[in-house]
């Protein structure tokens, strides 16, 4: 299982690579629409790219219970 | 000049094409008869044994000037377009978008239209992604997929970009898409729906089975050794177009929206012609029955007699039909004094951005009173009888000029343009 740690500089440099957002940007805390301004075609493919990262499965429907960075984190470091 | 109401002048210009990545350099290239045309380097010409290894490729990559999170959104000719207007924009001196924070456009978003055309639309991003269906499954499927394949991508993109809510279009009519994009604007202009149109056409499609499929219907010019000595409208040599790829761009104002603000005018669109064959799906009638008309209506709608026409930039793609007929119809409907030009020769055939990057030449003719020669044209096809600028460019006052746009399915649009 990936730490934390592991987990949250990959998933920055994925949203950096999808939305633009600078990685260092990309902190726990951080909303991903209200903060990052990331659009819900743009969730997506993020999905699908940590998905293919980490080696996690996001449905739909949990996906969109990712609210925050650290929400994204969590999901993954569980289910990784 | 305008036969009714106010008038409809273009305050900017942007392109993005095979000669170069802006219109200085464009209409440099085209003055020095220079060609855009060279080798295609992709294995896909050998896999499916094309006939037509050559195409007319962007001189400048839009990921040069687009940032590459924007471009990996964009279908190639989404970029062209997005590259296009924004030098029109800029060029046009119509301040910040409405979406930068501190934006201060000079026209407002509801007074604001985007008309942009395409022949093909987002023919690379259906293909590459179909191929990712195939070979990878659903889950490898861009979310973008469809606004990056859609034919009003590139009018939808460059409408938020900026701000405009007046209307967005996206005439499909081919090879004529780029002028009728223009034509659509001088009606929403002439209506006084708006104040401000930016409007083009844009293409990107250099595929195998773009090439096939034209190749297949032997419109492609086959001179594979010699890639910039293969497109030669009028020439007797001559045996089809070549494929290209680019955009175009103008932004057109109501005159006395223009004039309020101090702008800068190059040029008029003094009217608008178009009119349909009604005879074949690709071919052009050879009487030029229907292109006759269009180049009679843009003159008509303009107030402009045939006589003060001094030149015409003509479509000739350089088919052996095609170029013939555009004669016959510039003489029913002018008569033996223009001097001629097929920029063809220079920028290869950018199919639904054609229209609009030669209207743009065709203003700078007039401005400049200098008509670019063809390129490639060495021994004039005995069938026409004009004059066709030939070797170097030539020296001409115009009063008044014509630009032709022909397309697959009959479609004639033509464009009356005058001096500032």
């Amino acid at each position: 299982m990936a730490t934390n740690e592991e987990i949250l500089p990959d998933l920055a440099s994925i949203v950096e690579e999808v939305a633009g957002v600078d990685a260092a940007e990309v902190t726990s805390e951080k909303s991903f629409v209200d903060d990052l301004d990331i659009d819900s075609l743009s969730m997506v493919e993020i999905a699908v790219q940590a998905e293919d990262k980490f080696g996690v499965k996001i449905p739909d429907d949990e996906l969109a219970k990712l609210t925050t960075v650290q929400d994204a984190v969590d999901y993954i470091s569980s289910h990784s | 000049m305008s036969a009714t109401g106010q008038g409809v002048v273009v305050t900017g210009m942007g392109a993005t094409t095979p000669l170069g990545g802006d219109v200085a350099t464009t209409w440099d290239g085209l003055l020095a008869g220079r060609s855009g045309v060279s080798t295609i380097d992709e294995e896909w010409v050998d896999t499916f044994e094309l006939p037509v290894k050559i195409a007319a490729q962007l001189a400048t990559e839009p990921t040069e000037t687009i940032k590459r999170v924007e471009a990996r959104r964009l279908d190639r000719s989404e970029q062209t377009a997005i590259v296009a207007a924004r030098e029109a924009w800029a060029h046009a001196d119509l301040g910040d978008y409405p979406s930068t924070e501190d934006g201060s456009p000079k026209v407002e978003g509801l007074r604001l239209a985007v008309i942009i055309g395409t022949g093909i639309g987002g023919a690379l991003t259906l293909l590459g992604q179909d191929d990712i269906l195939e070979q990878q499954g659903l889950r490898k499927v861009s979310v973008l997929t469809i606004p990056m394949l859609m034919p009003n991508g590139p009018a939808a993109h460059v409408g938020l970009e900026f701000g405009a809510a007046a209307g967005v279009h996206a005439p499909v009519s081919a090879c004529a898409s780029g002028a009728e994009a223009i034509a659509w604007a001088w009606r929403m202009l002439k209506a006084d729906e708006v104040d401000v149109v930016v409007a083009g056409g844009t293409e990107a499609c250099i595929a195998p089975i773009t090439i096939g499929g034209f190749s297949q219907a032997r419109t492609m010019a086959l001179r594979n050794d010699e890639p910039e000595r293969a497109s030669r409208p009028f020439d007797t040599g001559r045996n089809g177009f070549v494929l290209g790829e680019g955009a175009g761009m103008v932004v057109l104002e109501r005159e006395e929206f223009a004039q309020a603000r101090g702008a800068t005018v190059h040029g008029r669109i003094a009217g608008i012609g178009t009119s349909a064959d009604a005879y074949h799906i690709t071919a052009p009638d050879p009487e030029g029955t229907g292109q006759s008309r269009a180049i009679a209506a843009a003159l008509r709608t303009a107030g402009i007699d045939p006589s003060d026409v001094g030149h015409v930039n003509c479509h000739a793609t350089a088919t052996s039909v095609g170029d013939v007929a555009e004669t016959v119809a510039v003489k029913k409907a002018i008569g033996e004094h223009p001097v001629l030009t097929a920029p063809k020769g220079s920028l290869g055939h950018l199919l639904g951005a054609a229209g609009a990057v030669e209207a743009i030449t065709t203003i700078l003719s007039v401005r400049e009173g200098l008509v670019p020669p063809t390129a490639n044209l060495e021994e004039l096809d005995p069938d026409v009888t004009l004059d066709v600028v030939a070797g170097d460019a030539r020296k001409v006052s115009l009063d008044a000029a014509i630009s032709d746009s022909f397309g697959f399915g009959g479609h004639n649009v033509c464009l009356a343009i005058t001096p500032a």
